[in-house]
């Protein structure tokens, strides 16, 4: 009996095409708006993670309540104490201290007076470690690089190039960084910059500065100290629950709530609104899906029901013939299964294509987010996951049965008493 | 076996609603049918005669008086066993063919023992069985819509006796055929008559038809004003 439905589906193009199309259009969209918001969640998420939040960051309790002011002096002490506990108790992330430091960076001119001065958003790491997940790789250093190189000792810096072309800086100029020590006092150094980055990502690119950890360190007075502990997953995937394990255990053993300068672990969900913000692009796709199957079902009810002209005869006869209405009922949602499927099949192959371009070729977004507060990477690419395969044939089945449901309704008010009279004319 | 009864109306009375009034399509209707028979229902238009045949088909109900088809009471089915009782039983025929246009003749044909779950290999023979009756196998393969009238209608007539059903029921199967292609099918529906013992009621007013009839019912106005057994030879004598 399928495989008589499945002729008759396969035939009937005027019966089938236009459903088959109708599902296609609305799977694919799903599978394509499906595999763009995961790639922005994904890129939120590792943008914020390498470069702003880590999935887990450490720094003192009164350093969190005011962080956005880079506040050096309540920066962690006794850091590589600090850093030998979190490697030995939560071996499966990495931790990485950073400092994070404003100050205003002079260019001298030739006769030492100043040529060019402007503010700076510095960030320090250690440059100079290796392994998969060494600084340098984690900020893509080598890949953002536009022009010169990295450093080589430790006093050589990376400006951003905006920042650099603005202040007209060269390879191999003189900088001073001017800013204020862990104790307050006024902080000189040099550093000499050697190589201009673009990260593609508006806030870093904005004014950064990159330095090596030990020489700011070094500049501003912070001895075996730095603003913030980051800690990545080692298989580079925010898991909540464990994250959330290791801060509980973290702040129970570590954090004293009469110490301000006690250190305190958060996630990344409980820094720049993420926790809110992630979820909402998370099920945002849960709402299209529903808007889809609500407009699709309409679409294809109503396609159902000219179907139901066009077949009126044939319904007869069949009803005629014996077969019951429960069973016709049946058959007509085994078709719009039929048709559901091969919309399906079809908007998933296009979504998925669609999805699969969107990785490789991405979406620029700078213009959108010139004054965006978000980390971000400007090219979002949308991102294929197993759940591409199959998320199309939700709204494509669930609309195609609520479709042929409702208009089919009408199978059983048919009256039987007037079959012979409606099929002779 | 050549007694047995049926269909079997008694006091058979059918109104449809008019307003405030009922128009009564049959009056009275006191009539038997034993397997076998080769029975027109023959009348004017609006005469009642699809009102009757949609009773004795299961497809509506007596107003007033009992039916009785294969010992079941009509007006006691439900719609799953009138459904089922057509199912086994019954084959239709209708006035425009209603092939399904989507299927060849076969799945056409095929159809209905589909509905009775039939196996692959038994269906096949007994589709080609149905074809060969109808004269019409080397069209297994055609679509409906290349057909001509006269075709169609012996595969409407093959899909209703494929199954072999007790009772062969049709609404004025003539009407759109020209006379050559009206004899055709009355003398293949005698045949078939003879051959599988299929019980055939027909209606019709065509007169091509009635001298293939051997018993004919005349209606008028709801009411059955003869019922004469026609002999073989053609002499008709009252009952
Ligand atoms: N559903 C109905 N509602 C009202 N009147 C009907 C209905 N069906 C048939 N009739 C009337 O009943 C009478 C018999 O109709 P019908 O059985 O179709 O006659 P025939 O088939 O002999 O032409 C006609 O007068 C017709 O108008
Ligand atoms: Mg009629």
């Amino acid at each position: 009996m399928i495989r008589f439905i499945l002729k008759g589906v396969l035939r009937d193009r005027s019966r089938s095409l236009i459903p088959v199309l109708i599902v296609a259009i609305g799977v694919t969209l799903t599978v394509l708006i499906y595999g763009w918001m995961n790639g922005v969640v994904d890129n939120l998420m590792r943008t914020n993670a390498y470069y702003n939040t880590g999935h887990l960051k450490v720094a003192t309790r009164a350093y969190w309540t005011e962080a956005e002011q880079l506040p050096n002096d309540l920066a962690l002490t006794g850091m590589d104490r600090l850093l030998t506990f979190l490697h030995k108790n939560y071996p499966d992330v990495e931790w990485k201290p950073r400092i994070r430091f404003g100050g205003l960076l002079d260019i001298p001119g030739p006769n030492d007076e100043t040529r060019e001065q402007g503010p700076t958003a510095g960030i320090a790491l250690d440059l100079f470690e290796s392994g998969k997940w060494a600084e340098r790789r984690l900020f893509k250093l080598q890949e953002s690089l536009v022009k010169g190189r990295l450093p080589r000792t430790q006093n050589e810096v990376l400006l951003s190039n905006q920042m650099a072309r603005s202040m007209n800086i060269d390879m191999g100029d003189e900088a001073t960084l001017i800013g204020s020590t862990m104790y307050g006092g006024m902080a000189m150094y040099n550093f000499k910059v050697v190589g201009v980055l673009t990260f593609g990502v508006q806030l870093l690119d904005r004014g950064s500065m990159i330095a090596h950890l030990n020489a700011v360190q070094r500049a501003l007075n912070m001895d075996n100290a730095c603003s913030e502990i980051y800690g990545i997953f080692k298989n580079d995937i925010y898991s909540a629950e464990r994250a959330a394990d290791i801060k509980q255990d973290f702040n129970r053993q570590k954090s004293k709530p009469d110490d301000a300068f006690s250190p305190q672990m958060k996630l990344l969900t409980d820094q720049q609104g993420l926790g809110e913000l992630l979820p909402v692009y998370r099920s945002a796709w849960l709402v299209l899906l529903l808007i889809f199957v609500a407009a699709m079902s309409i679409v294809l009810w109503n396609a159902g029901l000219m179907a139901g002209i066009r077949r009126y005869g044939e319904i007869g006869v069949r009803l005629a013939m014996g077969e019951d209405k429960g069973h016709l009922y049946r058959m007509m949602i085994a078709e719009s299964v039929i048709i559901g499927l091969i919309g399906s099949v079809l908007g998933t192959a296009i979504g998925l294509a669609g999805t699969y371009y969107l990785q490789s070729v991405g979406v620029d977004i700078s213009g959108f987010m010139e004054d965006a507060s978000m980390f971000i990477m400007d090219r979002v690419r949308a991102r294929v996951t197993p759940t591409s395969y199959v998320i199309g044939f939700i709204p494509g089945l669930l609309a195609t049965i609520l479709g042929t449901s409702i208009s089919g309704i009408g199978i059983y008010k048919r009256q039987t008493s007037q079959l012979f009279k409606e099929l002779e004319t | 076996m050549e007694n047995e009864v049926q269909v079997k109306t008694e006091h058979l009375v059918k109104r449809y609603p008019m307003g405030a009034e009922s128009f009564p399509a049959l009056q009275d209707i006191n009539l038997q049918f034993m397997k076998g028979e080769f029975t027109g229902i023959v009348g004017p238009s609006g005469s009642g005669k699809t009102t009757l045949l949609n009773i004795i088909g299961t497809l509506d109900k007596p107003t007033e008086g009992e039916a009785l088809l294969l010992g079941k009471t009509i007006s006691k089915l439900t719609h799953k066993e009138g459904a089922k009782i057509r199912n086994e039983h019954l084959g239709f025929i209708f006035q425009t063919y209603n092939l399904l246009p989507v299927y060849t003749v076969f799945e056409n044909v095929e159809f209905p023992l589909l509905l009775l779950s039939m196996e692959k290999k038994e269906r096949d023979e007994a589709v080609w069985q149905a074809l060969e009756w109808m004269q019409i196998t080397e069209k297994a393969k055609v679509k409906p819509n290349q057909l001509s009238g006269g075709q169609a209608q012996r595969v409407a007539i093959a899909r209703s006796i494929v199954k072999k059903p007790k009772i062969v029921i049709a609404d004025e199967p003539t009407a759109n055929l020209d006379a050559k292609n009206s004899h055709r099918i009355l003398q293949l529906m005698v045949d078939l008559n003879k051959d599988l013992q299929t019980t055939f009621i027909f209606s019709t007013h065509d007169e091509k038809v009635i001298q293939y009839l051997r018993r004919i019912i005349n209606l008028e106005d709801g009411r059955v004003a003869s019922d004469e057994l026609v002999e073989l030879n053609g002499i008709a004598t009252q009952e």
